[in-house]
Formats: C-alpha cells, sequence, structure tokens
C-alpha cells in the first residue's frame, strides 16, 4: 500500500534535458520555480516518501521557448494589446484566436525532444498512460481556489499524443476565464509562465479528496474523504454524489460514513485509449468505494502530509486495482486556513474554574 | 409514539401494588408531602438510577442521606460555588429523585470573593489536601475497624464492679453504633471534600476543549486526564499478580482444589505454597475491601468476606496466563498514548490558546486523580469495614432473638436500630424479655413484601417538566445529565432494534448480549459476550477480560463502567437507558463505542 509505483528515475536522469525536463524523484528545492506548483508539490511529497505515480514537469523555460519561437509572442501581444475583458464577446474571441496560436504553432524542436526522450523512459514502447496536467506558476495562482481553471488529459497515450497536450495545456493559459482572473488581479497576461505534469496513469480502482479539516466548520480534529469508484475526475467535478466519510484526526476512528449511490464512474479504456465514463453495475453503486482501513489509510496520508507541510491540506488521491494508495496532488486548504482567529484570551486556575461554574447561568441570561 | 413535554408528577405515581405503605420505610424528610405539592411540583426531577438503581432498605436510605447532603454542604457552606447550592433529594416508591438547588442571581457575585479565596486555597494546596486527607481517611476507617459488638453478658464484668465503673455493657454497645453512624457521617464529609472542585476544574478543561474543538469527543478529552496508574485498579491487579505467582510457582493447579480454604491449605503444602499464601493474605488488607455492588447497599459483597470471589477470579487469570495470555493492563501503551493525543490536539492550537491548555489540562491531572482514587477509599474500603461492622450488630441482635435471618437489621432505618438497642437493653436492665422478638419478626416481613413490590416496577427516568436547557454544572458534571438526554427521556426510541447513548469507550464490536442485574450474576458471563447492565461498578474489573463490550443504562463519559472500559480497551456505549431492560440475554449486538449506538442484530 505505501510502495511507490515508479522505479527511480535517477539513474535516467542523464539522459534528460534539464533545461525543460524536471523528474519528480530528482527535482531539487530550486527547480520547485521552475515547475509549478502542482509538480513541486508532487516533488516534495516524493521527497518525504509519500507513493506518487512517476512523472515528470515540463518546465516553464518549455513553454517560454514555445513563446519566444517564430515571433509566437509578438503574434499573442498583437492580440492582447485590443482585449478588453470587460467585453465577453471579445474576449472569448481573443481567447480563441491566442490558444489557436499557441496550439497551432509546433514546439521549438529542442523542446519537443526533451518531451519526448523523457517520455520513452517511462514508456520505452511508446505505450505507457499518461495524465497531462497543466502546473501554473505560483504568480498565476496565489491560492487554490482557481485550480481547474486550466487543462487536464487523461489516459495520453503515445508521444505525439503528449507532446499536443503539453501544447493544449500551454493554451489553456489563455481561456477567457483566465485572462479576466489576472486582468482582476493585475497580472501580466504574458508574463506568466506554466509548467504541464507529465505522469503516469492512475488505474483507480477509487479514488477522491481528502481534506485535513471539516470545510463545513473549518474543525481541525477532523479529516473529511470523499471518494468514489474510478478516477477522482468524477469527484472533482461534483459529477456524481460521493461517498463522504469523517474521520477524527487525532484518535484515527471513521466517525461517520455517508454512503452514496454513485451511479457512474471514470475508468480506463484501454483498447480505446482513453477514459470512459460509464454506468456502475446495480450492486456495486451503494457499496462503500472504501473499506474502513483504507479511509483510514486515506486520513493517515492526509495527516502526514499536513504535519510535514504544515498547516491543513486537501489531498486528491487514488487507490488502484492492486490496493495501492498514492496521493496525486496536495495543496494548502485556503478557505479556513486564511481566516484570522479572533484573539482569544483565557481565564485560568480558579479563575478559570469559576469561569466554568458561571457559565451556565449566564447562559441562561 | 408521541412526544410529551413533561415527565408525571410525583404526587400521581402510585405505589405498585403490594407497595403502598411503603413511606413507613424512609425518613418524613425524604418524601413529597401532600402540603408541599406546588412547590414540589414545580421543580424538575431526576432519578439517581447511576447510585441507587434498586429501591433501598430502610438502613440503606443513610447512604443517599450522607451522601448528597454532603455533596452539598460543600458547595454551599464550604466553598460558596457562586451559582450552585446543593441537590436537593426525595425518595419515591423506593427510587431516588435529586434536584439541584441555584443560587438567587443577586447572591452569584457577592459569594465570589469567598469562592476564591476557600476552593482557591484548596488548588493551591490540593497535594499536600489530599496528602492530609488521605490520614483522615485512613483514621477513620481504623477507628471503625476498632468498633466491637459484644453479646451482653449474662451479669457485668466482676472487674467493672470492683473498679466502680459504673456503667453495664449496654452503655459500650449503644456507644459503638452510634459511632459508627458518626464516623459513616464523616466518611461521606470526607468523600466530597475534594470531589466538587475536581470535578469543576476537570470541566473547565472540558469546556476548554469544547470551545477550541467543538466536535472533539468527549472521550478524547477524558483521554488526555485519565491517570494510567489509579488505586481503584490496585484490587484487580492484586488479582493479577497472585494468579501469575501462582503459575511461576508451579501452583496453579492447587487454584482448583475447591474452596477457598481448600486452596489455602493445598498451598501450606509447600515452601512455595506458603509464600503464595502470604501475598494472598497481603493482599487482603487493603485491597479485597472492594465490592462487586457499588457500596451505597448493605448486601453488596466485599471480597474480604466473600472471598471465593476473588480467588474465582484469580483462578480465571491463572488460566489465561498458562494459555499465554498478557493480563496485564497495558499501561505502557495507555501512557503512551495519552501522550500522543494529548501533543496532537495541543499542536493543532494556536500559540496562545496552547498555553491556556497546558495551564488546565496540568489542574485537571493534579485534581483528576482524587476523581479516581476516592472511590477506593471511600466507597469500597471504608463502606466495607462498615457494613461489615453492621452486618456484626444484626447478628448480634439475631442471636438474641430479634429477627430471623442475620442481616435483617437492615429492614429497619438507623434510628429504628438505636431503639433497638435500647429494647434489648433495656430488656437485658430489667430482666424481662425485650420486646423485639415479638414485634420485628412480623415486621420485618411486612417490609420485605413492600420493598418485593417497590422492586416490581421501575423508577421514572425523571419528574415534572425539564428546563429548556440542562445548564446546572453538577447536574452535568456529576450525573451526565444533559438537554439531550432529557429530550431522549422524553420521546422514547421509535425504532426498537437500536439504542443511543454516550461514546464511552471507541471500538466496534459484535457478540451476544448477557444482561446482568446484580453482581451476584457476574459469574453467568461467558468469554466473548457483551456486558449490558443497569450500571457497573469498577470493582468488575475481572470481567472486563473475559468479556468484549459493555453496554450500561446510566452513566456518562467520566462513570466507572466508562473508565475501565477505556483502561481495558473495550467499546462502551454508557446511558442507553433503557438497554438493560430492551436487551435480552443471547441475542446477537453491534456496539459501536465510537458512535454510542447499539444495534440488536438477532433474537436471542
Amino acid at each position: 500500500m505505501t510502495a511507490p509505483l515508479s522505479p527511480t528515475l535517477t539513474a535516467q536522469a542523464a539522459m534528460i534535458d534539464a533545461r525543460y525536463i524536471l523528474p519528480f524523484e530528482t527535482a531539487q528545492d530550486a527547480d520547485h520555480p521552475r515547475m509549478g506548483g502542482k509538480c513541486a508539490s508532487l516533488a516534495r511529497m516524493i521527497a518525504m516518501g509519500v507513493p506518487v505515480p512517476r512523472g515528470f514537469a515540463v518546465a516553464t523555460d518549455a513553454y517560454a521557448a514555445h513563446l519566444a519561437a517564430g515571433g509566437l509572442n509578438a503574434a499573442i501581444r498583437a492580440q492582447l494589446s485590443h482585449l478588453d475583458t470587460h467585453n465577453v464577446t471579445d474576449e472569448e474571441a481573443r481567447s480563441q484566436a491566442i490558444r489557436q496560436l499557441v496550439n497551432d504553432r509546433a514546439m521549438p524542436p529542442e523542446v519537443e525532444a526533451a518531451i519526448r526522450a523523457a517520455y520513452a523512459l517511462m514508456a520505452p514502447a511508446d505505450d505507457l498512460p499518461v495524465a497531462v496536467r497543466s502546473s501554473a506558476t505560483a504568480e498565476d495562482m496565489p491560492d487554490a481556489s482557481f485550480a481547474g481553471q486550466q487543462d487536464t488529459y487523461l489516459w495520453v497515450v503515445g508521444a505525439d499524443e503528449v507532446v499536443a497536450k503539453v501544447r493544449a495545456c500551454w493554451s489553456s493559459l489563455f481561456t477567457a476565464r483566465a485572462m479576466s482572473y489576472r486582468a482582476d488581479h493585475d497580472l501580466g497576461q504574458i508574463e506568466v509562465l506554466m509548467a504541464v505534469a507529465v505522469q503516469e496513469m492512475v488505474d483507480a480502482r477509487s479514488a477522491g479528496v481528502a481534506m485535513t479539516l471539516d470545510p463545513i466548520n473549518g474543525d481541525r480534529t477532523k479529516i473529511v474523504i470523499d471518494a468514489s469508484w474510478g478516477l477522482g475526475e468524477s469527484v472533482v467535478s461534483g459529477e456524481i454524489t460521493p461517498d463522504n466519510f469523517l474521520v477524527e484526526k487525532v484518535l484515527m476512528q471513521v466517525q461517520k460514513r455517508k454512503i452514496s449511490v454513485k451511479t457512474h464512474e471514470i475508468i480506463a479504456d484501454p483498447a480505446a485509449r482513453c477514459t470512459v465514463d460509464r454506468e456502475v453495475e446495480a450492486d456495486r453503486q451503494s457499496q462503500p468505494s472504501l473499506s474502513d482501513d483504507e479511509v483510514i489509510a486515506v486520513a493517515q496520508l492526509a495527516r502526514r502530509l499536513e504535519k510535514a507541510i504544515g498547516g491543513p491540506q486537501d489531498l486528491e488521491w487514488a487507490i488502484d486495482r492492486q490496493g495501492r494508495l498514492v496521493a496525486l496532488q496536495c495543496r494548502p486548504e485556503t478557505v479556513w486556513s486564511q481566516k484570522k482567529a479572533a484573539p482569544q484570551s483565557f481565564a485560568m486556575g480558579i479563575e478559570g474554574v469559576l469561569g466554568t461554574l458561571m457559565a451556565p447561568i449566564q447562559n441562561k441570561n | 409514539m408521541t412526544a410529551r413535554t413533561s415527565f408525571p408528577s410525583a404526587y400521581d405515581l402510585a405505589a405498585p401494588a403490594g407497595a403502598e405503605a411503603w413511606r413507613d420505610l424512609y425518613p418524613y424528610y425524604l418524601m413529597f408531602a401532600d402540603n408541599r405539592r406546588a412547590e414540589e411540583d414545580g421543580k424538575f426531577w431526576f432519578c439517581d438510577s447511576q447510585h441507587w438503581p434498586n429501591p433501598f432498605k430502610p438502613f440503606d436510605a443513610v447512604t443517599v442521606e450522607y451522601a448528597v447532603k454532603c455533596l452539598g454542604q460543600y458547595n454551599t457552606r464550604h466553598y460558596l460555588v457562586p451559582p450552585a447550592n446543593g441537590v436537593d433529594f426525595r425518595i419515591h416508591n423506593g427510587y431516588v429523585y435529586m434536584s439541584p438547588v441555584g443560587v438567587a442571581p443577586e447572591n452569584i457575585g457577592p459569594r465570589v470573593p469567598q469562592f476564591m479565596d476557600r476552593a482557591g486555597h484548596y488548588f493551591m494546596n490540593w497535594n499536600s489536601l489530599l496528602d492530609q486527607w488521605l490520614v483522615k481517611v485512613k483514621a477513620n476507617i481504623a477507628e471503625m475497624e476498632a468498633l466491637r459488638f459484644d453479646d451482653l453478658p449474662e451479669v457485668v464484668p466482676v472487674e467493672w464492679v470492683k473498679e466502680g465503673r459504673g456503667l453495664d455493657n449496654t452503655v459500650p454497645l449503644s456507644e459503638a453504633y452510634d459511632k459508627a453512624i458518626q464516623l459513616l457521617y464523616r466518611t461521606w464529609n470526607y468523600h466530597f471534600e475534594f470531589l466538587n472542585l475536581g470535578y469543576a476544574a476537570y470541566l473547565d478543561f472540558f469546556g476548554f476543549m469544547k470551545s477550541q474543538f467543538p466536535t472533539i469527543s468527549d472521550q478524547s478529552i477524558a483521554k488526555m486526564v485519565q491517570g494510567v496508574d489509579s488505586d481503584l485498579f490496585r484490587p484487580d491487579d492484586e488479582l493479577k499478580k497472585l494468579a501469575k505467582l501462582a503459575v511461576s510457582s508451579g501452583l496453579a493447579a492447587h487454584l482448583s482444589a475447591g474452596s477457598v480454604d481448600q486452596v489455602l491449605a493445598a498451598m501450606a503444602g509447600s515452601d512455595a505454597g506458603r509464600a503464595w499464601v502470604a501475598a494472598w493474605e497481603g493482599a487482603k488488607d487493603p485491597w479485597f475491601n472492594f465490592t462487586s455492588g457499588n457500596g451505597f447497599y448493605s448486601d453488596d459483597k466485599y471480597w474480604i468476606e466473600h472471598l471465593d470471589i476473588p480467588m474465582g477470579y484469580i483462578r480465571d487469570y491463572a488460566a489465561r496466563v498458562q494459555k499465554g495470555d498478557e493480563i496485564d493492563r497495558p499501561t505502557a501503551q495507555i501512557a503512551a498514548e495519552r501522550d500522543r493525543i494529548t501533543a496532537e490536539y495541543r499542536d493543532l492550537l494556536d500559540a496562545e490558546a496552547q498555553g491556556a491548555f497546558d495551564g488546565k489540562l496540568g489542574l485537571a491531572r493534579t485534581v483528576f486523580p482524587y476523581v479516581e482514587n476516592h472511590n477506593f477509599y471511600i466507597e469500597h474500603w471504608s463502606m466495607s469495614v462498615f457494613w461489615r461492622k453492621m452486618r456484626e450488630l444484626s447478628a448480634l441482635f439475631h442471636r438474641a432473638g430479634f429477627w430471623e435471618n442475620a442481616d435483617d437489621m437492615f429492614y429497619l432505618n438507623r434510628n429504628e436500630v438505636r431503639d433497638a438497642l435500647f429494647d434489648l437493653g433495656m430488656g437485658w436492665g430489667v430482666g424481662a424479655p425485650a420486646t423485639g422478638p415479638t414485634y420485628w419478626p412480623a415486621e420485618i416481613k411486612r417490609r420485605k413484601a413492600i420493598l418485593a413490590a417497590l422492586q416490581s416496577a421501575p423508577p421514572q427516568p425523571a419528574l415534572n417538566t425539564p428546563p429548556a436547557v440542562i445548564t446546572e454544572p453538577f447536574t452535568i458534571m456529576l450525573w451526565g445529565i444533559t438537554t439531550d438526554a432529557v429530550q431522549k427521556w422524553l420521546v422514547g426510541s421509535s425504532d426498537s432494534t437500536k439504542l443511543e447513548g454516550m461514546a464511552a469507550s471507541p471500538g466496534v464490536v459484535e457478540g451476544r448480549a448477557r444482561v446482568i442485574r446484580s453482581a451476584s450474576d457476574l459469574g453467568l458471563i461467558q468469554e466473548g459476550e457483551i456486558l449490558v447492565t443497569p450500571v457497573t461498578a469498577p470493582s468488575w474489573a475481572p470481567v472486563f477480560g473475559k468479556i468484549k463490550a459493555t453496554v450500561t443504562d446510566i452513566g456518562g463519559m467520566m462513570s466507572h463502567a466508562a473508565i475501565v472500559c477505556r483502561e481495558y480497551g473495550l467499546p462502551a456505549v454508557t446511558g442507553t437507558g433503557t438497554a438493560s431492560s430492551t436487551i435480552k440475554t443471547g441475542q446477537m449486538l453491534r456496539v459501536d463505542g465510537t458512535t454510542g449506538e447499539v444495534t440488536i442484530l438477532s433474537a436471542a
């Protein structure tokens, strides 16, 4: 349950073009700014010994090289110079145009070669399914509420597809929403850089999210887990009502189990080289997607990350068909953690005891 | 089932058939009197079946009288607890009902300085005062032990005559009785010297934790405070030591020799065996002054008078040792777990709150050992000696022909015993027959019938209309009675296969129920069963090695069942209200000590 899925990439580091590729397993702290938040978090978890599917970051330098090549930068600037983020129609049209510019342009050959070589190390037969996800840089993503605005591609197979999806991720920087967000926050449109995560797919039996506090009330003694069958995307997107588990963090006890009817799951279709959203067999719909032992294992993983990183965390996890638990993403919880607690004062000793005896009377009035 | 908003009035609760004359058994000042109806019906009373689950014999009422009076005096007169006086109490149909007495709002403030001075002194000097307490209690016990109830001789000893004593033998006899009652009174004064303050300091930590972590379980808080080495566990630990000694000395076979005397005789045949007997004798005083009851009833059985009980437990333990079981409480693990969860919760607090956490936990841990330990010194040791002495007196009367059975004295109230003593002494002095032998047997027979009739009807959980919110600190602290609990009593349960109580000790197990109504049935418990009972006593500890879980009708997070179950790592659900009457022996149960839910899975 705890063994990492991946063999180490360390020995293969020599074959990696370090200008553009940063394998999760060998990335150093100094590399993190070039990896984007998501990849940096994966690298950090691996360094802690947390099981994480192997993979690599396509560094921000790759994106920068792409923009710099063949006048793409100037073409985008031309579009941006007339951008009116208050005009929805105009913004959408310019978004389409820029995304097409980014997508249609061939990558600089050394960038594409670096991505292909890194993928080939993981997939010598060019057949390993990976997830390709955008990994935004910190300036672009001051809080996690912005997460999910950029694209994610699941079950991508073959170097050609990987390269195409990396480019698609880059282009997702220019969705209308992303541009509006940056405009609203006075972030430059073209100055913002993006990394891309290429990571081995987990053939998930069950997956979901875990928060190391109760999002309903900010209760830090709880870990709340949402889980469903198949890949976690169905949970994250809110397409189904997941099972919900409430775990007491310190005692590590499952205190509540809300088992939902989970009608659909997203799973791999290896033949079609894609994921499919299919109906779950009737008898499995109402079964818990996690055993109590698995709930505790997920909670312990979340707790371990919270302790190591410091502060409440929001974890995406999956359990593969062999029952192995892996972390897919971990980011700081942002809603409750940013609330400043009102300053408290405490009566101590006999004053405290007196207050306790008196409190019921005060309540009555 | 439709929800009601009030419990019945005592004045509308008729005696069960055959018990109509129950008022003859108890003092006038504990009755719901007809001429006080308006006042009495205006108060909310809850039944204390936690401490007094069964109707008591007239003499045994002394336990509730002394205990609850002394509880009150510390709030009202010693420490002047600002918002709370004592707890008023009545007996109705053989059960005791309690109603806390508040302080008028205008008097609360003026009591604060007094409370700070008086209670503050105790908190500041807790350990030295507690050392002193132990000395007082032990001296009190020694005085009780020294009491003698000698049969009246044919004539006053000639030495008494010649030394000009000028007193007869009824004088020391009646003085010994009066002294026993006074020493009992002192016992219950001492009992509450630290208890209310101890609970209040615990509650302060409890409330602080709830304010920081509103959903933290009561049991987590209890685990942080609860001690690992309590004198309350010592008697059971002594049995385990004796069991292990018997096994390691190759003497285990002797434990099956038969009666206690036969076992001791078999042991006496070797040096190792004699060493074992010496260890057994050494453990008896004081640790066998331990009851499988709760100390409040004259028929509670104390080990020291029923040596077959501890010997039976030793035999069971020895068998488990021979099987290779670890019988010791996992104290190192418990301590490590306590340290772990303490550190983890502390870690979740901000720096300011961590300071408060350290201070309040420190105070709670200082005071809490008393909350656990006092039970051994008072309910077990002191009451063991008291009841034993009273049985000696009862037997004396019995020999004098006052009653049919050796223990019948407990059908008299404590003041009637005084009368009977005079009756006995008068007959002896006058040289004419005492009246008792022709009066008491018939009266006792009548009282036994009344008590049997009272036993047939369970008490009401409460009387009259409850307050919208229970806020009285001692009701919550000492009895675990909360607004929720009272609402549940009112509504009752719609699902007869599910019971809810307090999640007192974590874990989930399934097993067969064993319903135990009194300590004398403890021997029926089979390995792996789930104990279902109105209330447990800590001295049932040896059976906790056999059972899988405990379910009680009564009790909160700090009830004896909860404490012992946490010590033994068994799931417990306490305060279900009705488990022992709803559940039948042999039914399959699921007990979830984490959520407080008990499910009846199948018929017996």
